[in-house]
């Protein structure tokens, strides 16, 4: 999910904020629920000062017009600095989730167009038991959508439990359960990969020195992720347990079921996160209600809070006390992963004064985006390198026409300020896409290409 | 099969092997005679990443928000080519398949629509680009947007030049790794050379029709246009005159100099500009840093 939040997370050390820090001065934004309360105060205020600014002269009545006029420029003027910070940031946290989402890919075509264990077919997950080497196509057809059912009802149920679990606060249970996963990812899976492209490159090791690589690169990534950390290791462990966990996908997941789970899962996605009673949707009301920091598990954040100078109560700090949590077991990747797949948008909750301008605090409203968004995108991406032609043309369409409904999905972000779900945009393009150049591109470019032709 | 086989080969038995994957061989050993084609891999890698570093380092200092646009611009270059591309597909699967001249001819004609629709495009992407300038101009706090139309038309064209070449070499990069030896049906041997040097110049004309469209579009220079048209055009059929590179590289280089200068000049640029840049260094410090102060700086 993407959190466009005031809040980030997980870096408390002066040291590593002031070094991390990027020079950002907002005026702080209330909260969309009390946002209208906000503005009112804030419309109040100026026109208290006006009026009593007017009442000092009361026989001067072109004095008031003016004070009015004053009034009505001011907003307007606040306005119009709202909208170009909202647009001048809203940009930056574009780019901010750019970096992130093009690296976790690039991680993963690297993978697949080198490690050739990827791309073997060695079996199935239990999630996706229809097989689909029959001799029909219909057959194939419907047993791909049959696999696609039994996962997204799996993703579903685990999503379900996981909000049940969060509503009735079996915070700890959560706890372990991320916790559990997170160990076999980052020490399974990680194992199975440096095997993987050892073998790739025919790089003899001794099992001490892989006992101690992926020893040091399991623990610090735990400690990482789940307790504290500097930002930037933190988000490289979660790009490359994003990597891992969508190099699973690809490896297990048959050709179309593939295809078509992807389709489904962005359905699911804008159902679960728009309908009045989704699970992610009731997931999002409950954390703002209690008031914590929206489901802190499984995002990345692109971000860091320090705020200095405070000239509100420190709710903002409350709430800080959030570590990102990435944990993608196998038998609950499925649902801890989907259950990120939305945008939020919070912001802190109002002050208990109206703030001018000239009360700043130095903060960063920083960009979260949930692993799961980062898993998919990568399993699209990923599968369009995979394929048999390896053309690399679909593979780049994949990735622009991703890239753009990210941009897209994040301009929606800030005009509508609620949740919104980060997948179905991105993929739907990114389907298209890849049909598209792949039956249609591709012909086309080989032909050019063998003429020697340029267009 | 790659389209880049016709020009390399490979060990017979090593194509069946390697049908379910892109490379034509992994596992065997280097030869003698397949150093020769790994040079000219070499040389087409190296081409391809001077000509990548120059117009990086003329692009780092743009600001981020324009990153953004190059990004749209390369999504409407897919889409264009997206079109052309199923344009082509009907005409092909409407015609009939064995006549290889038909085939060519429609191959021509693809091209040509092809080009058309990336013309189209621009034209597009300048008129959204338009509407975007006025929005961030309106709500900026001093009237002006924090980009200036003429670095956003840089930045469009270099983009525009990236993917378009970018799709054009990166199959022909990765097969290049691979061994093999190029030409030994009868074709050129030079193919990989040629190939860097056709992208490179196909970046760079894409990157000055930029600046000169976008500012014959401001000033309604329709002639202009026209002539940034039909000087893709003829630079895409240029290139139906390969393998004769005389004919066909060095025309093409030819345009993309004379594009350099016209676009240098549309940009404002000047001699007195070039001799101010060249002794810029024995300037006066003191007013180098007055103006520097002068300007508040709209981004990070």
């Amino acid at each position: 999910m993407i959190t466009f939040m005031n809040n980030s997370d997980s870096e408390d050390e002066p040291c590593n904020e002031r070094t991390s820090l990027m020079s950002a001065e907002s005026p702080p934004v209330p909260s969309y629920q009390d946002g209208l309360q906000a503005s009112e105060t804030r419309e109040a205020q100026t026109h208290r000062k006006r009026q009593t600014g007017s009442s000092r002269s009361p026989n001067n009545v072109a004095d008031e017009d003016t004070s009015d006029l004053d009034v009505r420029v001011r907003e307007s003027a606040l306005e119009n600095e709202e909208e170009e910070l909202t647009l001048k940031y809203g940009a930056k946290h574009v780019i901010m989730l750019f970096v992130p989402v093009t690296l976790c890919m690039i991680v993963v075509v690297a993978t697949i167009k080198s490690v050739r264990f990827y791309t073997e077919k060695n079996g199935q997950l239990i999630y996706t038991p229809f097989s689909e080497d029959t001799p029909s196509v219909g057959q194939r057809l419907l047993n791909s959508v049959l696999n696609t059912i039994i996962m997204i009802s799996v993703i579903v149920v685990m999503t379900v439990f996981l909000v049940v679990l969060y509503k009735y606060r079996c915070y700890k249970f959560i706890h372990g359960w991320l916790i559990l996963s997170s160990f076999m990812l980052l020490f399974l899976f990680t194992y199975i990969y440096l095997g993987e492209v050892l073998k790739t490159y025919n790089v003899a090791m001794d099992y001490p020195t892989v006992i101690l690589i992926i020893w040091n690169f399991g623990a610090v990534g735990m400690i990482c992720i789940h307790w504290k950390g500097p930002l930037q290791l933190q988000q490289a462990y979660l790009i490359m347990i994003s990597a891992l966990m969508a190099l699973v996908f690809i490896k297990y997941l048959p050709e179309w079921s593939a295809w078509v789970i992807l389709g489904a899962i962005s359905i699911y996605d804008l159902i679960a996160v728009l309908c009045p009673k989704g699970p992610l949707r009731m997931l999002v009301e409950t954390a703002q209600e209690r008031n914590e920091p929206i489901f802190p598990a499984l995002i990345y954040s692109s971000a860091m809070i320090w705020t200095v100078g405070m000239a509100k109560p420190d709710t903002a700090a409350k709430g800080q006390s959030q570590q990102t949590w990435d944990a993608d077991g196998r038998e609950n990747h499925s649902s801890s992963s989907h259950s990120d797949s939305q945008i939020l948008d919070t912001r802190s909750p109002a002050p208990s004064h109206p703030i001018t301008l000239e009360e700043m605090e130095e903060e960063e409203r920083g960009v979260k985006l949930g692993l799961g968004d980062f898993i998919f995108y990568s399993v699209l991406v990923g599968k369009a390198a995979a394929t048999p032609s390896g053309d690399w043309n679909t593979t780049l369409a994949c990735f622009v026409a991703i890239l753009i409904g990210l941009c897209l999905t994040l301009l929606l972000l800030a005009v509508f300020k609620k949740a919104l779900p980060a997948l179905p945009i991105s993929i739907t393009f990114g389907l298209i896409f890849y049909f598209s150049t792949d039956n249609l591109v591709r012909p086309f470019m080989d032909t050019l290409a063998s003429h020697q032709l340029y267009i | 099969m790659r389209p880049a086989d016709c020009h390399i080969s490979h060990d017979s038995d090593q194509t069946a092997a390697s049908a379910t994957k892109n490379f034509p061989c992994c596992m065997c050993d280097l030869e003698p005679r397949q150093t020769a084609a790994a040079a000219d891999g070499s040389a087409c890698h190296c081409c391809v990443i001077l000509n990548l570093q120059i117009l990086s380092g003329s692009a780092a200092g743009v600001p981020r928000l324009s990153s953004l646009f190059s990004l749209c611009r390369a999504f409407f270059w897919l889409v264009s080519l997206l079109l052309a591309s199923l344009v082509w597909f009907i005409s092909v699967h409407l015609s009939d398949q064995g006549n290889a001249r038909l085939q060519y001819g429609l191959l021509i004609f693809g091209a040509a629509v092809s080009v058309l629709l990336q013309e189209a495009f621009r034209f597009a992407y300048f008129k959204l680009l338009k509407k975007a300038d006025e929005g961030l101009a309106t709500i900026s706090e001093d009237g002006r947007s924090p980009i200036s139309l003429r670095q956003m038309a840089y930045v469009s064209g270099l983009s525009f030049g990236i993917i378009s070449g970018v799709f054009s070499v990166i199959n022909i990069l990765a097969d290049s790794i691979g061994p093999g030896v190029v030409g030994i049906h009868g074709d050129s041997p030079y193919y990989f050379i040629t190939s860097a040097f056709l992208t490179m110049a196909v970046v760079l004309l894409h990157t000055f029709w930029g600046v000169i469209f976008f500012d014959a579009c401001e000033k309604r220079h329709y002639w202009c246009l026209g002539l940034v048209v039909v000087s893709h055009l003829v630079t895409s059929g240029l290139t139906f005159l390969n393998p004769w590179y005389v004919a066909s590289l060095v025309p093409i280089y030819i345009i993309t100099f004379c594009m350099g200068i016209w676009a240098f000049f549309t940009a404002g640029g000047s001699f007195h500009n070039i001799l101010k840049c060249l002794s810029c260094k024995q300037e006066d410090d003191s007013r180098v840093m007055m103006y520097s102060a002068l300007q508040v700086p709209f981004e990070d």
